[in-house]
């Protein structure tokens, strides 16, 4: 490894305590622009993304039929390049029901069980990822709005704890990385910063479409921290502060990321 | 069904070069891969894509496991009269894709 | 004062694990244990040869587009061009992609003919460590041209787990 980041891991993991610095809003840069010119056409060309198999099979679902109610999403939200402009810009979104937050993959979910009467889909399944992915992609191009009402205070604050939170063997937050080296490299690829503005992505390591949550699990994997269990409530409170930290960057789903 | 994704233009001059791009959805499993079970993943990959322009072929891929998935081509033909273009995916365990797009040469 | 020592050394050592492990764990797999018989320069020539057989490798015509450090060896975006007139008379027939250190040498096999009008390629490939790329086109005379370019691969051609 390089001096470079041999220095940095010493930084790292040698106890600095200095509290990570956010990033100032006018120096927020997407990881778009962290990727090569290559990446950023794959993403850019809709018929050269492959993140779009997933948004045309989401078109698909969204006019099936589902469920002992026999409706589909259509049938209730019509045209969705109408009906769903901006929604996915403003998830997390705070759920009365249940008294947190739900991400977008819990709200379809909750819409197939309550609505189509019909199970939920399972947690990084080709057809949650598809829906989220067709979604997502009637946001692209828009700011990303997360809520700011009083409610949704509490859980943003578990999400920043979370993010500035030391875990792990090796004792690193995320912020550590994405907030204070971020432009730096790592075994020769630059740290981005972290914004959560293009999941669905296709990402290059998986050849395949993934989620934010998928993504967050690799993150924790590699810091050597214990995952938290499939869909638990850390991974949308994290979420909920990623977009937060995003507010203003533009929608880029489906994106391409290494 | 596997999804194919066409770049064609819809119209070109006579005698232009037109680029024409295909992307197809394959996992493109290389065979070369270890299962959970401890057991190599057998190969399952596209392993000839055909291009033709009216019935005549203008280009060919013979692919081995190292394209990537999903995979994605570029490459060029001259327009030379209005006609269809057709896209043909041929793989192991029987796949088989054809995509068509039509193109008017003026 | 040597218990002192010992235990700057177990430090250093366990450093030195972990920040490979950091390295190794953050989904950049930077070597793979499980891992088949892979090519060898040998095998590329072997491969090289079939295709071309005994005529001469001539450098040149041939450009071999591929980032030097790629993003992910997984998808690599390489382009191929062939400078020729591309008639009927004097055309690139073919273009060959071989590769170093994959588990076998082919990448990828394109035909061309006159009607191509311009002897480009792009493609996305696998590439699984740190090698030589190398390029052949076949022209109409029978001809072989090549270009190479070695290419620094860190994250390698390898699918990471859930």
């Amino acid at each position: 490894m390089t001096r470079a980041t041999a220095i940095i891991l010493v930084a790292l993991t040698a106890g600095a305590s200095a509290i990570a610095a956010e990033i100032p809003l006018a120096e927020r840069k997407s990881g778009y622009d962290f990727m090569g010119p290559d990446s950023r056409a794959m993403q850019d060309d809709d018929t050269a993304n492959p993140g779009m198999f997933w948004v045309l099979d989401g078109e698909a679902l969204w006019k099936r039929k589902a469920g002992a109610a026999e409706k589909s999403c259509a049938d209730c939200h019509g045209d969705a390049a109408s009906s769903m402009g901006g929604v996915a810009a403003r998830y997390p979104a705070f759920d009365a029901a249940r008294g947190r937050p739900v991400d977008l993959e819990q709200r379809i979910n909750i819409c197939r069980a309550d609505q189509q009467k019909a199970t939920p889909f399972s947690v990084e399944s080709k057809e949650l990822l598809a829906l989220t992915a067709f979604i997502g992609r009637q946001s692209r191009g828009m700011p990303i709005e997360p809520a700011s009402d009083d409610r949704i205070k509490p859980f943003l604050d578990a999400g920043r704890e979370l993010f500035n939170r030391r875990q792990g063997q090796l004792n690193l937050s995320c912020a550590q990385c994405h907030d204070d080296n971020w432009g730096q490299k790592l075994a020769g690829a630059p740290i981005p910063q972290g914004h959560a503005n293009g999941y669905p992505i296709y990402r290059l390591e998986w050849q395949t479409l993934g989620s934010l949550q998928r993504r967050l699990r690799n993150c924790l994997v590699g810091m050597r921290a214990e995952s938290y269990p499939l869909g638990a409530s850390e991974y949308v409170d994290l979420e909920l502060y990623l977009m937060w930290r995003a507010r203003g960057m533009k929608v880029e789903t489906p994106a391409v990321r290494p | 069904m596997a999804r194919a994704l066409i770049n064609v233009p819809p119209k070109a001059k006579r005698g232009e070069i037109i680029e024409i791009k295909a992307l197809i959805q394959h996992e493109m499993e290389t065979g070369f891969r270890v299962g959970t079970n401890g057991n190599m993943i057998p190969r399952d990959i596209i392993t000839d894509f055909i291009c033709k322009y009216n019935g005549e072929e203008i280009f060919r891929a013979d692919l081995h496991p190292a394209i990537s998935a999903n995979p994605f081509f570029s490459f060029f033909t001259t327009a030379t009269e209005s006609g269809t273009i057709t896209f043909e995916w041929v793989g192991d365990n029987g796949f088989a894709v054809a995509e068509s797009a039509t193109i008017t040469v003026e | 004062m040597t218990q002192h020592a010992d235990h700057l050394h177990a430090t250093r050592r366990r450093f030195l694990t972990d920040a490979a492990a950091l390295a190794g764990g953050l989904g950049l797999g930077l070597s793979l244990t499980l891992r088949p018989a892979t090519a060898t320069p040998a095998t590329m020539q072997a491969a090289l040869k079939k295709v071309v057989g005994e005529a001469p490798l001539q450098k040149g015509k041939v450009k071999l587009d591929v980032p030097p450090l790629v993003e992910n060896g997984n998808v690599v975006p390489v382009t191929v061009s062939v400078d020729s007139p591309m008639t009927p008379s004097d055309y690139v027939k073919a273009i060959h992609l071989f590769n170093e250190k994959n588990p076998q040498p082919n990448v990828i096999g394109a035909h061309l003919g006159p009607r191509a009008g311009r002897a480009t390629i792009s493609t996305r490939i696998r590439l699984a460590d740190t090698q030589n790329l190398t390029a052949v086109a076949e022209l109409s005379d029978g001809s072989f041209w090549t270009d190479s370019v070695q290419v620094i691969v860190t994250l390698a051609a390898c699918v990471e787990s859930l």
